[in-house]
Parts: structure tokens; C-alpha cells; sequence
């Protein structure tokens, strides 16, 4: 299966299975989207007629034609375009192979918050349930169970979360400091992020955070007036002036260490650019920018008259990183971050997100949870942090998540980039953890078309 | 070639062979923690063993 599209003023084309990426000229492009049905029997497009009318369209001589063709041939025999998917057998074997480890938590160490953000899918932190602040016994106790878990997996992930987790940091430090105990007698590296809204960033967190912290993830939605529309205090008061010195303090101190600027853009506004550009005029060079995640219906929600203002917000996204990687300033955008030549093994790619598996959220009460998004639905609860997991059949459905356990993912061409999506999505937009989220997916393949681009047009400079 | 030119990528149906060690960032953990994508994860397998 071959993907292509034109995009950055070039033509490119992905071939899905075997990750290759090519940039062709104008006539190489529409050959090679005929190129399946001249060597399919069933198709009446032979060489001949495929020919003709690209000589007609494009001038280009029968030589150069066949030169083509035989270009294309030549990739295809290296196992570089039209790669046959062989990797559905696969997909269970991963999560076979790694069943029963756990290697990431998401500690949501405050329920509770300090700011009043009204599209917050966690309802200002509370999960629909009571407000609570975790205590160190369990946020050790999730250490310990993280680690008899863990199997003979080194890196661990602690993300400490909530609500506002600055909001029981006591805490936080308590328990860092006892994985950091007792991460060398396990064999273990642990590897904190801290999420923050910012409102409690002082001196003392800031040489924290860049001393244990290996990411900071900063709540910020880019202009001000966008930013204060949601993200205001419970008297009412927008954040914006608040928080942005402290960002940029922290950010600055960071010195070069992992952080991201994390936005949220909604249907006022999906001119998000805008965001981002104040965002980079701030001193903020690690982007990331989400579409929210709501109710259909609700007035937030990104309708699809937002969707073609989205997609050239995502192109024009795109433009402007090459161009400020031309003028010696990059930056970097969380979802345009692809790394062709690495990048992550077929597994991982088939595997998808590893909510129920081998990434959970634990709760202030020591409740174990598929992930984050599905903290406070009863009916998700996996079990606790002291006896492990005991409702199995939850967990099994998450566990039988890979890509090609989805009907639309099989056949998607985006399917290795993607994993096949999020099941919190997924379950929202369509009641099962193993359906998809639609209009989720559309947003994800432009962004990967974009991504693929710039990367592309960074190779061929 | 003259028409197309080819960008190095990993070679997906060689990692099959080698992957899987499950030692890489769990998707959600860092930045968006609202929607899975692996595409910018990454490996954490040295080229050598790659
Ligand atoms: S670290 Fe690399 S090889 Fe290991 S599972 Fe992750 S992507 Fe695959
Ligand atoms: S983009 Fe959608 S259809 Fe494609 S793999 Fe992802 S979830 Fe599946
Ligand atoms: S289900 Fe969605 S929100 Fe949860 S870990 Fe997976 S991608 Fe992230």
C-alpha cells in the first residue's frame, strides 16, 4: 500500500508498510499511481494506454516514460514501494510478549485545582468524584508496585499529574525521593514529568523541576485573550499574566533540558497559528497544540466547518518551522516531531498506546485505571495499587488494542504512524475502547502528511 | 535515480526482526496526554543493536 499526496509544493509518496519516503516529479507521481493497475490483469490500464496519456498530459517522451516505470520497478524489487503488509500476525505478539509489565503511571497526585478551566475533561481536576490530594503512602506504595511490575524493563515513567499536582508538591518530592531510594537496588531509571498549569511555579520548584524532571509539560493555550477565556481562577480571573514570567523563568533555567508548551485549541479558536506564533514571540520553543477533547454537541467542540481552517492552519504550521529553520531559530512542534531513520520499531507501532497494559493512571486513592482519560468511570476501574489488577476482563479488552484490531485501521495508510488511535477517544466518540474516533483520525493524518513533508523538505535542502 | 529521490528511512520489516524490547517513552506520557500517536516517538535502542 502506497500513500501519496502533494503537500510543500512536492510531490511525495509513503510507502506504508516498509516506512519508505520518496519525493517524485510531477509524471513520476501520477505513474506511479497507475503503476498497480498496468501490472493488474483485471484493470484495463496497460503501459501502453498509462503512456500514452501521460505524454499527452506532461509531453514526456515513450524513452523517458519507460525510464520511469523501470525506476519504479526498481523500487519495488528492493522493497521499497508496493510492500505487501505482512505484519497483521504480528500485531498480537507484542503485547503478548510484554503482557503483565507495567512501565508508566500517571499519578494523579491532586485532585483538585487551583485554576477553573470550564473545558478541563477532567472537570477541574475533581474526575467527576471528590476533590483529594493523594498522600506519600500511596504515591510510594505506586513506586513499589510500579517496580515488582516492571519486569526486566529499566525505564520507568512517573508522570505526576492531576488536577494541579503543584497543588500537593510535598508530596510529589516525597515520593520521587523514595524511587530515587530505590531505584538502583531494582536495576531502574526513573523518569519524572511534572504537568503544571503554572499558578504555584516559584524559585523552589523551578530548581526542582530542572533537577528531577526529565519533561515539563506547561499549560498554555498561546494568546492571551484565547488563554483567558478558559483558564481562569475561580474568581474569574484570567491566568495568562500570571503564569507566562514563571513559564519563561522555569523554561529559561531548564537549559536545554525536555519541556513542551501544551495548548488546547477549540472551536473559537481554530486559527490556532495565531497561538503558536505568540507562543514563539514569548521565547517558547517546544510546541505542542491539542484539539479538544469534548462532547460532540458541546459548543467547544471543533465542528467540521473548522475542520478545512484546521488543516491549513497545520500547512501553514508547517511552512512556518522550515522557514525558521532557515533563519537559524527552529522550533519544534510535539506532533511534526518524526524521526524517519529511527523512529520506533514495528511493534511499538502495531501496539498502540499501552493504556491497560502497560500504562495506567492511579488515582489519590491508590485505584488503578487504564490511563488518565478514564479516571473516575467506574467501569473502567482495573483494581488498586496493593492487590494489582483484578478485573481481568477490563483489562483484556484493552489488551486485545493493536491496530489491526480495528476494521478502519487495517486498510488505513497512516496505521503505522498512528497505532490506532485512543481508545479514551474512542470509547467517548463511540461507546468501545476499540472503535475510532473519526474525526480524530483526519486531524492525525494531516498532521503526519505535514510532518512527513517537513522532514522531507529538511533532507532535500 | 532521475525521477524519484529517496529519503533514508528506518526500514520497518527489518525492526520486526530486532524490535519490541518495549524500553521506549509510553506515547501518552509526555506531551499530549489527549491522543496516541507513536510517529514522534523514540527508540531506544542504540543503532547497533537496531
Ligand atoms: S525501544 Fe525501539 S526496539 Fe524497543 S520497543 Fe521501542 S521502538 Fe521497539
Ligand atoms: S488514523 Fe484512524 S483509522 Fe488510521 S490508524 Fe489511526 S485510528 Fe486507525
Ligand atoms: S487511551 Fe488515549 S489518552 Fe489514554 S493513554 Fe491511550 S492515547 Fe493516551
Amino acid at each position: 500500500m502506497i500513500h501519496q499526496y502533494k503537500s510543500g509544493g512536492m510531490n511525495i509518496v509513503l510507502d506504508v508498510c516498509s516506512g519508505s519516503v520518496h519525493a517524485v516529479d510531477d509524471v513520476t507521481y501520477d505513474m506511479i499511481a497507475a503503476y498497480e493497475d498496468i501490472n493488474n490483469e483485471a484493470s484495463i490500464k496497460t503501459k501502453d494506454t498509462v503512456f500514452s496519456e501521460l505524454n499527452v498530459k506532461y509531453g514526456t517522451s515513450k524513452e523517458e516514460l519507460s525510464e520511469i516505470y523501470d525506476e519504479i520497478t526498481e523500487l519495488k524489487d528492493a522493497g521499497k514501494l508496493f510492500v505487501e503488509d505482512t505484519y497483521e500476525d504480528m500485531a498480537g505478539e507484542l503485547k503478548a510478549r510484554t503482557s503483565g509489565v507495567v512501565k508508566a503511571l500517571c499519578l494523579h497526585v491532586a485532585h483538585t485545582c487551583n485554576l477553573n478551566c470550564s473545558y478541563c475533561f477532567a472537570s477541574q481536576g475533581k474526575f467527576h468524584g471528590e476533590r483529594a490530594l493523594m498522600s506519600a503512602e500511596v504515591g510510594k506504595r505506586a513506586m513499589d508496585f510500579l517496580v515488582e511490575n516492571s519486569g526486566t524493563r529499566h525505564n520507568l515513567e512517573v508522570d505526576f499529574f492531576g488536577g494541579e499536582p503543584l497543588m500537593n508538591f510535598d508530596v510529589v518530592k516525597e515520593v520521587v525521593e523514595y524511587a530515587r531510594s530505590i531505584e538502583k537496588q531494582h536495576n531502574k531509571n526513573f523518569r519524572f514529568t511534572l504537568t503544571t498549569n503554572g499558578v504555584l511555579i516559584d524559585d523552589d520548584v523551578i530548581e526542582y523541576a530542572n533537577k528531577e524532571m526529565s519533561n515539563v509539560v506547561l499549560s498554555l493555550d498561546g494568546r492571551k485573550e484565547v488563554h483567558d477565556r478558559f483558564r481562569v481562577d475561580y474568581a474569574g480571573n484570567g491566568s495568562w499574566e500570571k503564569i507566562v514570567p514563571k513559564f519563561q523563568k522555569l523554561v529559561k533555567a531548564r537549559g536545554g533540558k525536555n519541556y513542551y508548551m501544551r495548548g488546547t485549541f477549540t472551536h473559537l479558536n481554530p486559527d490556532f497559528l495565531e497561538d503558536i506564533k505568540v507562543m514563539l514571540d514569548l521565547g517558547f520553543r517546544e510546541l505542542s497544540m491539542e484539539p479538544v477533547v469534548c462532547a460532540k454537541g458541546d459548543p467547544m467542540a471543533l465542528t467540521e466547518e473548522d475542520l478545512p481552517i484546521v488543516y491549513e492552519q497545520y500547512e501553514k504550521l508547517a511552512e512556518l518551522m522550515l522557514q525558521k529553520d532557515k533563519e537559524g531559530d527552529p522550533f519544534t512542534f510535539y506532533h511534526y516531531m518524526i524521526d524517519l531513520k529511527g523512529g520506533p520499531c514495528i511493534y511499538k507501532r502495531i501496539s498502540g498506546c499501552g493504556s491497560g497494559t502497560e500504562y495506567m493512571a492511579v488515582t489519590p486513592w491508590g485505584d488503578l485505571f487504564p490511563c488518565h482519560q478514564f479516571v473516575g468511570d467506574a467501569a473502567f476501574k482495573l483494581g488498586d495499587i496493593w492487590n494489582g489488577v483484578t478485573a481481568k476482563d477490563v483489562q483484556d479488552d484493552f489488551a486485545s488494542c493493536n491496530v489491526y484490531a480495528r476494521e478502519e485501521c487495517k486498510t488505513c495508510w497512516a496505521r503505522l504512524y498512528c497505532a490506532g488511535g485512543c481508545a479514551a477517544n474512542a470509547y467517548h466518540a463511540t461507546g468501545s475502547v476499540r472503535g475510532v474516533y473519526e474525526s480524530g483520525c483526519k486531524l492525525f493524518k494531516k498532521r503526519l502528511e505535514c510532518a512527513i513533508m517537513v522532514e522531507v523538505a529538511r533532507e532535500l535542502r | 535515480m532521475k525521477h524519484i529521490k529517496t529519503v533514508e528511512t528506518r526500514n520497518l520489516c527489518e525492526s520486526a526482526k530486532k524490535g519490541g524490547c518495549g524500553e521506549c517513552q509510553t506515547s501518552c506520557q509526555s506531551a499530549c496526554k489527549t491522543s496516541c500517536g507513536i510517529a514522534n516517538q523514540k527508540c531506544e535502542k542504540s543503532d547497533k543493536e537496531k
